[in-house]
């Protein structure tokens, strides 16, 4: 009788695990009691070219790829998991050229598996390293939603903080690029709803520099929400300025809004791609005597309300914009936290422009279903009208 | 007896066995050498592990009833498989458990009245996972096979995999049931496991029952068989063989440390108990199969086996049974003494750093609260 009935795959097996670590690779086998895999990796690190400097003009996607360079050579802990990240460096090329500089351990291909993707990456914050996960398109996170909801997010609640996941979870999300079905969804407020997880959103390549760095040393969980509509769009970004704050300390920066216009008649909120759309109307408002404040929300969650209110206390009217549907999305929270705190202050409801109640359309007709130019526009004269 | 179950899923076909169901010996040129060192006071610790396995399930069952724990899911039956394997561990391993693991907890040290924390719904968890290599329980089904994979390849980058020095090398477990298998995850953590060389073992105790799902309602073969399509090695064990499920957690984990990579091991086993206690067996299955299932109880196996060998002399058997009583009505003092959260602990570590929703939530309530304590002079509760 043959017992391990199904061990024949054994002796197939390539048994190449010893050494092909980097780590193990340079720790010898009698060496001291203590694993020093850190050092180890720290001196890989060291054979890196030191990161770029100075104000560069450089794309969304490229500023990501800087932070994510600059996070690796930082801390030897940090992993960049996903599917074709490495040789092909993601289907943006946002990981271009990451996995040729820090090898396949750091930046590691994974099978197509987007729960096993997160739910390894946990395995691995549990270990104590930092795992930046991309998911390949928005639509494709939803295999992965138990793992970020149930597992990710509840493990320092539940572990009462005896188990830290520092996991970073790049999403490519938004409209704008013509893509076919599933690959154009605005999730994030599924994710800002779920106490445990911090989500971020960036608006430009130099807030997406420092804001992926940010994300990285957070002790918390974040859901990284990339608008791909914008990856290709320049900007300045100053590769020096933004030195990520230690781990575990408090003032990652990652919690609050920005204003990034200044005006007095009616407060725009807007994130991530909206927030190029804002300006744009605020711009062109202008022009017709309006005088429009640009407020950058940077983080859902948590939401940075005090800086929306200041702004609304001083304006007197709130028009929120994004690409998610309007129904139960983040204008509803926001409307809802501002109506609290700046009842007296309005001068009319605060009003929303975002996405349908429909699933999202077929590209040839996204531009009607994406918060455009007219549609804000639209929306601040009838807030004046009030 | 039952008829026997030829090929398919509930077969007990082709399972490791080193102890018959009568407590005899049988050679296994592959395994022997795995136990070969165990002294009588291994096993007779192996056999003390299992019966205060039980008592804690038989008190916990009755605690539920009392209505001191909210539900309890029952190991009974499930003993050797957990105590056997349990016992194979090293100190540095690492084991992710499903919900129903108490007997492996106790064996990495943890107290067992600490894991009726969660089911006494003051904790959601209940131990330190990092200090005991033990984490916490997992309630969705198979989720933790994942994190156990990633564990392992943290393992892998940390060189602590095949380095020859048997204090470092390290390895991973992943207890599941033969529901979870049917779930992604779990085939996902093969995925995983498989193209990286994880040293993770994944341990499938098969009880045969998803709460009343047969084993057959999940799968159209052994479970087993799955794991060689995805390049992993598997053995089926007898479950209830707290020597065989000893020897080939043994030899998964030294293949795990060594670099050799994943093994998959179906411990062919039964719940004799109940899925939790909401739950009502005598619904979906027959007093023949629960008999038949007692006829091979694993604690008579193993008891059987020493005192044929005349290693179960009456002193040890007396202290065992006065050790197991004090240590039912410790756990029942323990989890009467548990006390009630405090409702403003809700707010603590959502996050590891401050989140300024959570902190005005804290902040509204606290003042909600002391609302109350002004108003009436004492506590509102």
């Amino acid at each position: 009788m043959t017992t391990t009935i199904f061990d024949a795959m054994a002796a197939q097996r390539n048994h190449a695990t010893v050494g092909r670590h980097p780590a193990a690779a340079a720790a010898p086998a009698a060496a001291s009691p203590a694993p020093d895999a850190t050092a180890s990796a720290r001196a890989a690190s060291s054979d890196v070219p030191p990161s770029p400097t100075g104000t560069q003009r450089l794309t969304f996607a490229k500023a990501i790829t800087l932070g994510l360079r600059r996070a690796l050579a930082d801390d030897p802990k940090v992993l960049l998991m996903g599917e074709d990240i490495g040789r092909l460096g993601g289907v943006f090329r946002v990981t271009d050229g990451l996995q040729a500089e820090f090898g396949e351990d750091r930046v590691v291909d994974t099978p197509l598996a987007e729960s096993g993707i997160v739910g390894t990456a946990i395995g691995l914050a549990m270990r104590g390293y930092r795992p930046v996960v991309e998911i390949q398109f928005d639509g494709f996170i939803f295999p992965a939603y138990d793992q970020i909801t149930t597992q990710l997010a509840k493990m320092h609640y539940r572990s009462k903080g005896a188990l830290q996941l520092p996991v970073v979870i790049r999403v490519p999300y938004g409209g704008g690029i013509g893509a076919v079905e599933h690959h154009s969804e605005s999730p994030e407020v599924l994710f800002a709803h779920t106490a445990g997880l911090r989500v971020v959103t960036p608006s430009s390549p130099a807030e997406a520099y420092a804001l992926i760095q940010q994300a990285i040393t957070s002790p918390d969980p974040v859901l990284f929400f990339e608008p791909k509509g914008r990856y290709w769009e320049k900007g300045d970004v100053d590769l020096d300025a933004a030195a990520p704050a230690p781990h575990g300390s408090t003032a990652t920066g990652m919690d609050s809004a920005r204003v990034v216009r200044t005006g007095t008649d009616v407060t725009l909120v807007a994130y991530g791609p909206t927030v190029a759309t804002a300006v744009k109307a605020a711009e062109a408002a202008a022009a017709e005597g309006t005088s429009i404040e640009v407020v950058d929300l940077r983080t859902l969650s948590p939401l940075d309300t005090a800086t929306v209110a200041e702004s609304v206390r001083r304006t007197g009217r709130c028009v929120v914009v994004h690409e998610a549907p309007v129904t139960y999305g983040s204008g509803a929270e926001v409307a809802a936290r501002i109506t609290e705190d700046c009842f007296f202050h309005l001068e009319a409801p605060v009003l929303r422009v975002g996405g349908f109640a429909t699933p999202y359309p077929v590209a040839k007709i996204e531009h009607d279903y994406l918060p455009g130019l007219d549609r804000v526009l639209d929306a601040v004269d009838r807030a004046l009208a009030f | 007896m039952l008829p026997a179950v030829e090929g398919g899923p509930l077969a007990d076909e082709g399972l490791v066995q080193l102890l018959t169901p009568a407590g005899e010996r049988v050679e296994n040129p592959e395994y022997d050498r795995y136990v070969a060192h165990l002294s009588d006071d291994d096993l007779r610790a192996m056999y003390r592990d299992m019966v205060l396995t039980r008592r804690f399930d038989t008190e916990a069952t009755a605690l539920q009833r009392q209505g001191e724990l909210a539900l309890f899911a029952q190991a009974l039956g499930q003993e050797a498989a957990q105590i056997g394997s349990g016992h194979a561990l090293k100190p540095q391993d690492h084991v992710f458990p499903s919900y129903r693991e108490h007997g492996v907890a106790h064996v990495r040290g943890v107290e067992l009245a600490q894991v009726l924390r969660l089911f006494r719904g003051v904790d959601h968890g209940g131990w330190d996972p990092v200090a005991h290599g033990f984490h916490l329980y997992t309630l969705v089904i198979g989720s933790h096979t994942l994190h156990a994979t990633g564990y392992a390849m943290g393992v892998q980058r940390d060189g602590l995999v095949g380095t020859g020095d048997d204090e470092r090398d390290t390895a991973v477990v992943a207890y599941f049931g033969d529901g979870a298998t049917s779930q992604g995850d779990v085939s996902e953590a093969l995925v995983f496991a498989a193209v990286n060389d994880a040293p993770v073992v994944l341990f499938c105790q098969n009880n045969q029952w998803a709460i009343s799902e047969p084993t057959t309602r999940q799968a159209a073969a052994p479970i087993a068989a799955r794991a060689p399509g995805f390049g992993i090695p598997a053995v089926r064990v007898d479950g209830n063989d707290v020597l065989a499920s000893y020897a080939v957690t043994a030899q998964a984990l030294e293949r795990a440390r060594s670099g050799g990579g994943p093994t998959f091991v179906e411990a062919f086993t039964y719940r004799m108990g109940a899925h939790t206690t909401s739950d009502d067996p005598s619904r979906y299955r027959t007093s023949e199969q629960e008999e038949h299932w007692r006829r091979r109880d694993p604690i008579d196996r193993l008891r059987t086996y020493l005192e044929s060998r005349g290693a179960l002399p009456a002193e040890f058997v007396d202290a065992l049974q006065a050790e197991a009583d004090a240590f039912g009505e410790r756990l029942r003092t323990q989890v009467r003494a548990m006390g009630h959260p405090s409702s403003a602990s809700m707010f603590e570590h959502v996050y590891a750093t401050p989140h300024a929703g959570v902190e005005a939530d804290r902040a509204w309530f606290e003042k909600y609260e002391s609302s109350f304590l002004d108003a009436r002079e004492g506590s509102h509760r």
